[in-house]
C-alpha cells in the first residue's frame, strides 16, 4: 500500500513540495490544506505590481487551477488544521474531519505581527500578507489619500513606492534609526532613504508609533509626540512563524519550528519547510528565513527527505525588492561586523555593496546591478577570497572574478 | 471577458513536446510554470531576479520578439549554457504575433 502525505499550509513551500514530491517519484496520495480561499500563490507581487494594479489576480497563482487534481493532490482551501495527533498520525481539521498521514509536512508560513497600541483595532488600519489584505486595501488606496506606513522594512517601503507612484501622500514611521535595518547595510539604507524622499515620501526615523486616533475609523497617527493625520494606515512590522500546531503537538519550536538540514522535525514522520521553520543554515547555526528562496529550496529538500533521498540543504539565501525602478537583489546573510566594499556609484543608481568576512565574500547587495548579484551569489557560495580593491575596481568585469 | 489565448510549444531537453495555450499579456514563463512543464524553474516568479527561466527560441521566432532589456541581457549572461537564441521567458509577453511560437528548454536552469 502506498504512503499518504499530508501538507498543512498551501503557500509557496507547499506548492513546491507537491511538485518536488511528484518529480522525485512519490506516487501516493497527497492532501494539502490551506486556510485561505485560494490555491497557492506568489506573495512577492502583492506589495508591488498587484497593489499597483498592473498584475491581475489570476497571474498570482503558482499553478494552473487543474494542476493539483492532475498531480493527484487533493487541495482543501478555506480549511484550517486544528491539531496534529502524532500517536495516531492524524491531522484534525477545524471542521471536525481527520486526515490520516504516513508523512506530514508543515508549510504553515508566517503571519503578520500586529501592533498592540491604543487604536490599533480601528477600521482603516491595514496589514499586508494575503490577496484578501490587498483587495481590502485597494478601495482606499487612491490618489490624494494620506497613508501612514508603520515600519520601514521591505513591505512598508514597497507600499510607499507604489503609493507615491499612485499619487498618495505617504509618510513612513520607522522605530529604528534607518530603513530596512534588519535586512540591509547602512549604505543601502541611506541610499533608499534618499530615493524615497526624492519621490516625495516623508520619512520619520527613530519614531515609534504610540497610538492611532479616530472616530469609528483611523484619522491620525500619534508618533514621537506628534499627531499626523492619516486616511489609511498600513502596518508592516514583520511576521511571526505559524508554529502553534507544531508546538501543541510537542515539537520543538524556537520562534520557528526547529528542523535539521533535511527539513526534519524531531518526529520521524514530520517535516517542515519555509517561513515557519528555524533551520541550521549553511554557516552552521540556527536561522529563520522569510523568503521565496527558502520556501522553494527547503521544500525541495523536505521532498527529497520524505522520499528517502535526503540531501543537505545549504543553498545561499537570496532576496529581492522592487521599489520605483530600483531592483534590489541580495545574496547571502550580512553581519554588522562585515567589512563593506562599494562597487559602482550610488549616484548613478547602479552599484553593489559586498560584505567580506575573514576576507571571503559573505554577502552582496546589488542595486540595478545584475552582474554583481549573479556573480556575487557564486562568490558567496564558494566563500571566495577577493581583495577589496579588486572588488571595487569597475575596470575589472565581474565575470573575471568568478 | 476572458483574454485571448494563443498557442506555445515548449520542447524539453529530452525532446518531449508540450503545446499549451497562454493568455495574452502573460509571460511565456508563466505559461510553462502553470502547465507544469519541466525545465523552467522561475524561482523568482517573473521578477527578472533569478535567471532560471531561460529558453532557446526556435528559428523564425526570434525576430518577432521585442529586444532584450539591459536587465535581461545581464541576467542572461549568468544563466548556464547561453546561446545566441537564449531569452528569459519571464520577459516575453504572449501576443497574437507569437501565436504558435516554439521554445526549446535547457537541460538545467542552475
Amino acid at each position: 500500500m502506498s504512503e499518504t502525505i499530508v501538507i498543512i499550509g498551501a503557500g509557496q513551500a507547499g506548492a513546491q513540495a507537491v511538485q518536488s514530491l511528484r518529480a522525485e517519484g512519490f506516487t501516493g496520495p497527497i492532501t494539502m490544506v490551506g486556510d485561505e480561499a485560494y490555491p497557492p500563490y506568489q506573495r512577492p507581487p502583492l506589495s508591488k505590481a498587484y497593489l499597483l494594479g498592473t498584475f491581475e489576480r489570476p497571474r498570482l497563482f503558482l499553478k494552473a487551477d487543474a494542476y493539483y487534481a492532475e498531480a493527484g493532490c487533493e487541495l482543501l482551501v478555506n480549511t484550517s488544521a486544528k491539531a496534529i495527533h502524532r500517536a495516531e498520525r492524524t491531522v484534525e481539521l477545524t471542521d471536525g474531519r481527520k486526515l490520516s498521514y504516513d508523512k506530514l509536512l508543515l508549510t504553515t508560513g508566517a503571519r503578520v505581527r500586529r501592533l498592540k497600541c491604543p487604536g490599533a483595532d480601528l477600521p482603516g488600519v491595514h496589514y499586508l500578507k494575503t490577496i484578501a489584505d490587498v483587495d481590502g486595501l485597494q478601495d482606499v488606496f487612491q490618489a490624494g489619500k494620506r497613508i501612514a506606513i508603520v515600519g520601514g522594512g521591505y513591505i512598508g517601503l514597497e507600499v510607499a513606492a507604489v503609493g507615491a507612484k499612485r499619487g498618495l501622500d505617504v509618510t513612513v514611521f520607522e522605530a529604528m534609526d534607518r530603513l530596512m535595518a534588519r535586512a540591509v547595510s547602512p549604505e543601502l539604507s541611506a541610499f533608499y532613504a534618499a530615493e524615497h524622499e526624492k519621490a516625495g515620501v516623508k520619512l520619520k526615523l527613530k519614531t515609534g508609533v504610540e497610538a492611532f486616533e479616530g472616530n469609528g475609523k483611523v484619522e491620525a497617527v500619534i508618533a514621537g509626540g506628534e499627531r499626523t493625520p492619516a486616511d489609511i494606515v498600513l502596518v508592516g512590522i514583520g511576521v511571526i512563524p505559524c508554529d502553534e500546531l507544531a508546538v501543541q503537538a510537542g515539537l520543538a519550536s524556537e520562534d520557528g519550528i526547529v528542523v535539521d538540514q533535511n527539513a526534519r522535525t524531531g518526529d520521524p514522520h514530520i517535516w517542515a519547510a519555509g517561513d515557519c521553520t528555524r533551520h541550521v543554515g549553511r554557516e552552521g547555526h540556527y536561522i529563520r528565513l522569510e523568503c521565496v528562496q527558502n520556501a522553494i529550496d527547503q521544500a525541495k529538500h523536505a521532498a527529497l527527505a520524505m522520499v528517502g533521498r535526503p540531501k543537505t540543504y545549504s543553498e545561499v539565501p537570496w532576496f529581492w525588492s522592487d521599489q520605483y525602478d530600483l531592483k534590489l537583489q541580495i545574496a547571502g546573510l550580512a553581519r554588522p561586523t562585515d567589512r563593506l566594499v562599494l562597487r559602482g556609484d550610488p549616484g548613478l543608481r547602479k552599484f553593489a555593496v559586498f560584505h567580506l568576512r575573514d576576507g571571503a565574500v559573505a554577502a552582496v547587495e546589488a542595486v540595478n546591478a545584475a552582474p554583481e548579484y549573479m556573480i556575487g551569489k557564486k562568490l558567496v557560495a564558494s566563500a571566495a577570497k577577493i581583495a577589496p580593491e579588486t572588488l571595487s575596481d569597475m575596470s575589472i568585469p565581474m565575470k573575471q572574478m568568478a | 471577458m476572458a483574454a485571448a489565448k494563443y498557442k506555445v510549444t515548449y520542447i524539453e531537453d529530452g525532446g518531449k513536446t508540450h503545446t499549451v495555450e497562454v493568455a495574452e499579456g502573460w509571460s511565456l514563463m508563466e505559461g510553462a510554470v502553470k502547465h507544469l512543464i519541466p525545465g523552467i524553474d522561475a524561482d523568482c516568479g517573473g521578477a527578472c531576479a533569478c535567471a532560471t527561466c531561460q529558453v532557446y527560441v526556435a528559428p523564425g521566432w526570434q525576430e518577432k520578439l521585442p529586444p532584450k532589456s539591459d536587465m535581461e541581457e545581464t541576467m542572461l549572461d549568468f544563466a548556464p549554457d547561453v546561446r545566441p537564441n537564449s531569452r528569459l521567458s519571464c520577459q516575453l509577453r504572449m501576443s497574437a504575433a507569437l501565436d504558435g511560437i516554439v521554445l526549446n528548454l535547457p537541460k538545467s536552469q542552475h
